[in-house]
């Protein structure tokens, strides 16, 4: 490789140190607050030695707070829960839906197949309360207002492009003659979809609900505008958090750390799929 | 015969014929497909509409007098007025920055992999809870960002509630979330490229400036034009972070689309308004996403022939 001076090296290696404090600080200072009593918390200068307390996390977990006016109920764990089913269940329905499409757009091009594959794509990219805002009168006709069947359907949004298209990229990279040869052999195209394409694309599949399960957890408006309290994810419970309890900062960043552990996690987890899920497929990692 | 007819059925009992059976897989698909489509539709028609959910009564056509107001509207011109603004900042800054960090972390090293994959973590957060998270930092009275510009001179800094530097701080949390966005793409693109040119250019002492302008930025734009597409379309729809953050104040500082639309609709309860808004800002990113689509297909072809 090209020759780098001492100067060249200690420039990039500071430049590096900066985007990494950028990009970290936010986390880790929220990661110090949630082990913080409000009293600590609330010290100018901010301290970067304290005593570390468990008791914003038995307060989350209680569901009790215990303050100077008196206890406060925190439904936050009824909050974390939401976003585990939520999340979950739209991934699952999306899978059942979105992955037998992706093998019928690969495998069979057939009339409108790339017209039904776009406007899935478009959905992805316009505006959520184009079609929320009529959905909130829809629903309220239907029965289908803060109902998690509503929350999950209008999840599949987020979910069923992104499984559809990733996915259908992976079943295009089997080489077709391997599913011919099975058929020859006097199998259904169903045992050959069940014991050829889907272990094949196994690891696709696998990834594309990984990342699908980040952006269910990750949404925030589809539960604003459908949800009330009872069905709220994290997301818009933390928001709701803050507006009812005020003060209680050291537990609203517990209720943060606890909300963005999982993505975390599964990013960590599924870095390796991450780029061509973000991109759709569209770039290789 | 009917031996023969049974046998053909096969082991499963039953066969679906060649040519439905890409129908009868992508129908669930395509059904969720219509069930989006309606609510789209009924959006078009409340634009055309007097609709306010407080006056149900006087909810009749007035065609497209949501529309012609606009041009009128302050408050549209400022609303469009932040949208472009934000986006192109949030764009062209990430963009920028997003470039720097995937050429500074190129090579392949340990060190280099760590870093990319720990500065996933902003994009994997939220965006609303991202922005809870500025917001307890950036908090007057105890939050740690105000007490570092409190140290450099900045004593009343006030963040998202100033009129004067709310956008900065949005723009701020959406650098923060979207940025890896930008650079794991460029990266990855940075990384795919062939060798060769790089090393016929060290081997003739080009000068690196025109090794990056005239080689590195050509072979990278199919991946830059792909990630810019990508977050501009997201960026002029940005309503988590702002929401969680302001709720598109101080005053209507921040009240970009979809902001707007929320605050009409639930507040005001303009439902022709909000509607009418929704589909400018649906115009906008349609004209967008088409440019975009053709720009992702090149690159997906690109990456299925690599594959």
């Amino acid at each position: 490789m090209e020759h780098t001076s001492l100067i060249e090296r200690i420039l990039r290696g500071l430049a590096l140190t900066l985007v990494v404090i950028f990009f970290m600080f936010p986390i880790l200072w929220i990661f110090m607050m949630s082990f913080q009593t409000n009293e600590t918390i609330l010290r100018i200068p901010p301290q970067l030695i304290f005593e570390p307390t468990l008791a914003n996390y038995t307060a989350l977990i209680t569901g009790k707070l215990m303050t100077a006016a008196g206890t406060l109920d925190i439904a936050f764990m009824r909050n974390l829960w939401n976003s585990v089913f939520l999340s979950v269940t739209s991934v699952a329905v999306s899978l059942l839906l979105g992955v037998p499409a992706a093998y019928a757009f690969a495998r069979h091009k057939f009339r409108g197949s790339e017209d039904i594959a776009f406007t899935l794509l478009s959905f992805k990219f316009a505006p959520a309360l184009l079609v929320l805002l009529p959905l909130t009168l829809y629903f309220q006709k239907l029965g289908l207002a803060n109902t998690y069947i509503g929350l999950i359907w209008v999840y599949q949004l987020i979910c069923l492009p992104l499984i559809l298209w990733i996915v259908r990229g992976y079943f295009e990279d089997i080489p077709a003659d391997i599913e011919y040869a099975y058929r020859i052999g006097g199998h259904s195209w169903f045992a050959t979809f069940r014991k050829i394409a889907l272990p094949l694309a196994g690891p696709g599949i696998a990834a594309a609900g990984l990342l699908a399960f980040i952006f269910a957890w990750n949404n925030f408006v589809f539960a604003l505008v459908l949800a009330s309290a009872d069905k709220q994810p994290v997301t818009v419970g933390a928001l709701a958090f803050i507006t009812s309890s005020g003060i209680q900062y050291g537990q609203i960043s517990a209720a943060i750390v606890l909300s963005i552990t999982p993505t975390l996690a599964l990013a960590l987890y599924a870095q390796r799929y991450l780029v061509e899920g973000l991109s759709l497929g569209a770039v290789k990692g | 015969m009917t031996a023969a007819t049974t046998h053909r059925a096969g082991p499963s009992g039953f066969r679906i014929s060649k040519r439905v059976l890409p129908y009868v897989l992508s129908l669930p698909a395509l059904l969720v497909c219509i069930g989006i489509l309606i609510p789209f539709l009924t959006s078009v028609v409340y634009s055309f509409q007097r609709y306010r959910l407080s006056q149900p009564w006087a909810r009749q056509f007035n065609w497209g007098d949501n529309y012609i107001s606009f041009f009128t509207d302050p408050k549209f011109w400022n609303t469009l007025k932040v949208s472009l603004l934000y986006a192109g900042t949030t764009v062209v800054l990430e963009l920028l920055l997003g470039l720097a960090i995937a050429m500074l972390l190129q090579k392949r090293s340990t060190l280099n992999n760590f870093i990319s994959i720990m500065l996933l973590m902003p994009l994997m957060t939220a965006p609303a809870l991202a922005a809870l998270m500025w917001k307890l930092m950036t908090n007057p009275g105890f939050g740690v960002l105000s007490y570092l510009a409190s140290l450099i001179g900045l004593h009343d800094f006030r963040w998202a509630s100033s009129p004067s530097t709310a956008l900065f701080t949005v723009v701020l949390v959406d650098i923060w979330v979207y940025t890896p966005f930008i650079m794991i793409l460029l990266l990855a693109g940075l990384r795919s490229l062939p060798t060769q040119p790089f090393e016929a250019a060290a081997l003739d002492g080009v000068p690196r400036s025109f090794v990056f302008f005239r080689i590195t930025l050509p072979m990278l734009t199919p991946y830059i034009l792909t990630a810019t597409l990508f977050r501009l379309l997201d960026s002029i729809q940005q309503f988590d972070i702002i929401y969680a953050m302001t709720q598109g104040g101080p005053g209507d500082t921040l009240t970009v689309f979809q902001v707007e639309a929320y605050l009409n609709f639930f507040q005001s309860t303009n439902v022709g308004r909000s509607a009418a808004l929704m589909i400018i800002l649906w115009a906008i990113t349609y004209f967008l996403s088409n440019i975009f689509i053709k720009n992702w297909l090149r690159l997906r072809e690109r990456a299925r022939g690599q594959a």
